[in-house]
């Protein structure tokens, strides 16, 4: 049994990460911070059921998740999943691969995506797989434990990640071409007539 | 050794390390010896780190740590117990 006054000591480390996390959830900073503030204290009033040797990041991710789905996801308008891209296997991928040109070696991966269209791109995927996504590229936890966290069964869990990662990596595409850094996917219309110059 | 399709198909399951040691070893093998699907595999890895990395690049908005800490030292919701 873990006590009360350990907590602060072993838990606070954590509050980057849950606020990262929470602000992916909530795409919101004043309901990042709330869903944080809950999650602590929920966590520091039931430390007495947390047992000592198991997993501390993961407790409170889970109860971090938890608190989000019941108090957070009801009042917020989300994307359904019927707006889930459909994208074959390896999109993103071959798509950069295609354009051969478009990472060099000073122009890497890490510089091709904005931090705001990475987050854009997790955040606009419906909750059915921002939260298995977040949970596993994010924030590195197994199977087992996102099955547990977000109560689905393991092959839920990995089907989700396989949709979710795909219609993610799309997204990213679609933000690289409007900034003209990858040519479109479909060819260009052929250029009209120049106008008739009316000076 | 298992065959391009098949590695492929185990990519995610590989970067998510899921893959029990004999699957692991498969791939590994034919990983070896297939740049294809190597560079593939590496691709995956990297954009991997790049989009835990982005998304976890987000200020702790300033005041929120004493936030939290001063729950743990008071009856926050007035039941009568500290917290």
């Amino acid at each position: 049994m873990a006590e009360r006054d350990d907590f602060a000591a072993q838990a606070m480390q954590y509050a980057p990460q849950l606020y990262s996390a929470a602000l992916r959830m909530t795409r919101n900073a004043a309901d990042a911070e709330d869903l944080v503030q809950e999650t602590y204290l929920r966590a520091y009033r039931s430390f007495a059921t947390f047992a000592d040797g198991t997993n501390l990041r993961a407790w409170l991710f889970r109860i971090l998740t938890n608190t989000f789905i019941n108090s957070y996801r009801a009042k917020q308008r989300r994307p359904q999943e019927t707006d889930l891209a459909d994208v074959e296997d390896l999109y993103l991928y071959r798509r950069i691969g295609g354009v051969g040109a478009a990472l060099s070696a000073e122009d890497t991966l890490f510089d091709l995506f904005t931090d705001g269209e990475v987050k854009a791109a997790l955040e606009n995927l419906p909750d059915a797989f921002r939260l298995p996504v977040l949970l596993a590229d994010v924030e590195q936890f197994s199977y087992k434990e996102i099955a547990e966290m977000l109560d689905i069964p393991i092959g839920t869990v990995m089907s989700r990640l396989h949709r979710g990662r795909k219609a993610m990596h799309k997204a990213l595409i679609d933000y690289a071409t409007e900034r003209g850094l990858m040519p479109r996917d479909e060819p260009e219309p052929e250029p009209t007539l120049a106008e008739p110059d009316r000076g | 050794m298992a065959d391009c399709e098949e590695t492929l198909r185990e990519l995610e399951t590989y970067l998510d390390h899921e893959l029990d040691a004999p699957a692991r070893d498969a791939i590994q093998a034919h990983l070896t010896g297939c740049m294809d699907c190597l560079q593939a595999f590496d691709f995956h890895a990297e954009l991997r780190t790049v989009i835990s990395a982005k998304c976890q690049s987000d200020e702790l908005p300033a005041g929120l740590m004493a936030k939290i800490e001063r729950c743990f030292g008071e009856d926050f919701d007035g039941d009568g117990r500290i917290g």
